[in-house]
């Protein structure tokens, strides 16, 4: 699972309001090269939530020092949409889990896929 | 397509392929004005319908002169010729001030000469309806649905979408460099992989875990189990795509996991009918159930069956909320053909309906390729527009399709019928 799905993914756990972000439990990440693409990078960055990347890329030691808000006028800045882009498209977590912040439920990720599927009593 | 500026605008002959005929023009040849060569090379990158363009009205200079090799092709639609009769053909053109050297092998310029006979086969005329000549500008992107095939694929499922269809989608869902993509019911990503060809980011996700995974039974011949790696990110790896994809979910498509934003720029999908595969999503109709403890990576949910008209109602909403304006939605509906009429297309206050293509599957099936377009953010009164709509109610209820699909065939498939009935539960 790379970063900007975890940006995009929210909790549907039955009755939760609030579940996002999810918390990563990662027992192992891995950092894959993707080729940079600095178009795709600033059409993404309008549609993140800026702190749940900068807490997410920390969680998992990548933070490649990401400032804690949006710098203006990024579309220039190659330095930052390089780091924006090792953080979205690069750094995977291969196995651990997603939690909901409100229920606790635990989503599992195994070889880097995770499992959002619910118990027939949580949907 | 704005012809451009001071650049001479020819007329341009468009050969259609002779497949999925009810997606494009009745004659398989299309004149057209007032575009100039860049327009007619930027069309032939992307398109697998159409096999090559000519220019029919230009000056045959200077692709006649002196010191320029040439052939002529000759093409008949609806009609085959004796190579004799093709070569008189060509002889008969020596009026034409052609001044260079013919070479079949490596001509410099290929000029083509196309007969049309019309379209029907029980009445082929003597003389052709419509001659065409010019010079050859460009081939489509044919040779994708070879390179392409399913039949080379790393990983395939009973239902992988064929190459050519694949790529029809694509681009009514115009997925472009540096697009996000999305395929709600991904199976093994053939759509995923036609968009990933033209440079956008893919993702998707599916309810079948051994499908993601790439584990399970193969689907193809003489292997009876899925090899290691087996997964829709091989298959990008394959073409040389790695880098578009984006992650794929196990995850049940009635229940998105999605921030509730405007994040894709097409949605792509061929839904579950319950023909080949089942249609379920999570959930139990039992009033008390026993959950095992903990949420174990291998536990699979209980799941019900998940009625056609609720998932084209999903998906129509899904993506009325998380398309960005002027993205499209691109998915198949399934019809019975008796019954079908335009009103059953399912509408949404949001979308709005670009094209509807028929692929016809047997005497009284086919299924509909429907584009649609987002016109405008959702509003809290939109999500509920449904339940008005007389549109679902063909789908509406029970599994209503599928007992009519099934309720024409003969003994044979009535069979096969009760078999997938109790797989599809």
């Amino acid at each position: 699972m790379k970063l900007l799905t975890h940006n995009m993914l929210t909790s549907h756990v039955k009755g939760v309001t609030k579940g996002y972000p999810l918390l990563i439990k990662a027992t192992e990440v891995k950092v894959n090269e993707v080729d940079f693409n600095p178009k795709f990078v600033c059409r993404m960055i309008p549609k993140l939530e800026w702190s749940a990347l900068v807490q997410a890329a920390d969680q998992l030691g990548h933070r490649e020092d990401l400032p804690g808000e949006l710098v203006p006028d990024y579309e220039k800045n190659e330095d930052f949409l390089r780091k924006v882009h090792r953080v979205l498209l690069e750094v995977e977590v291969i196995e651990g889990c997603l939690q909901c912040p409100e229920s606790g439920r635990e989503f599992p990720i195994s070889r880097g896929i995770p499992n959002m599927l619910l118990n027939e009593d949580e949907a | 397509m704005a012809a451009s500026g001071s650049k001479s605008c020819l007329q341009y002959l468009f050969h259609l392929a002779h497949d999925h005929l009810d997606f494009r023009l009745p004659s398989p040849f299309w004149c057209l004005d007032c575009l100039s060569e860049e327009d007619v090379c930027t069309v032939m990158a992307r398109s697998v319908s159409l096999g090559l363009w000519t220019n029919t009205q230009e000056n045959g200079d200077p692709y006649m002169q002196k010191g320029s090799s040439y052939r002529i092709n000759v093409y008949t639609f609806n009609k085959t010729l004796l190579f004799e009769d093709r070569i008189k053909k060509i002889d008969a053109m020596d009026y034409l001030p052609f001044e260079g050297n013919v070479s079949l092998k490596n001509p410099q310029h290929i000029f083509c000469l196309l007969e049309d006979y019309g379209t029907d086969p029980n009445n082929i005329p003597e003389h052709p309806n419509y001659i065409y000549f010019g010079r050859w500008i460009a081939d489509g992107q044919r040779e994708l649905i070879r390179s392409y095939s399913v039949k080379n694929r790393h990983f395939i499922g009973n239902t992988s979408m064929d190459a050519g269809l694949s790529f029809i989608m694509a681009n009514h869902a115009m997925a472009k460099d540096s697009d996000l993509v999305f395929d709600p019911f991904v199976g093994t990503g053939s759509l995923l992989v036609a968009c990933s060809h033209f440079g956008a980011y893919v993702c998707g996700t599916d309810i079948d875990y051994n499908t993601i995974h790439g584990k399970g039974r193969s689907s193809r011949k003489n292997q009876k189990w899925r090899g290691p790696d087996e997964n829709i990110r091989a298959n990008l790896r394959q073409y040389g795509k790695e880098d578009m994809y984006v992650d794929v979910m196990v995850s049940d498509a009635s229940k998105p996991v999605w921030r509730n934003t405007a994040l894709f720029d097409a949605i792509i999908t061929d839904p579950p009918y319950g023909i080949r595969e089942s249609t379920r999503r999570t959930g139990s109709h039992k009033d008390t159930i026993k959950s095992p403890d903990g949420y174990a990576e291998s536990h699979v949910p209980v799941s019900q069956a998940y009625h056609l008209s609720d998932i084209f109602t999903d998906l129509l909403s899904f993506s009325a909320h998380h398309l960005v304006l002027g993205g499209r939605l691109v998915y198949w509906l399934p019809v019975h053909k008796p019954e079908y009429c335009e009103e059953m297309v399912p509408l949404h206050p949001c979308l709005r309906l670009i094209s509807n293509c028929e692929q016809t599957l047997s005497s009284h099936t086919s299924r509909r390729l429907i584009t649609m377009e987002k016109i405008k953010e959702p509003e809290e009164l939109d999500s509920l527009a449904h339940l008005s709509d007389p549109r679902f109610i063909p789908y509406q209820g029970h599994n209503a399709f599928r007992e009519r699909y099934f309720s024409g065939l003969n003994k044979r498939s009535g069979r096969d019928d009760t078999k997938s009935d109790v797989s599809g539960k």
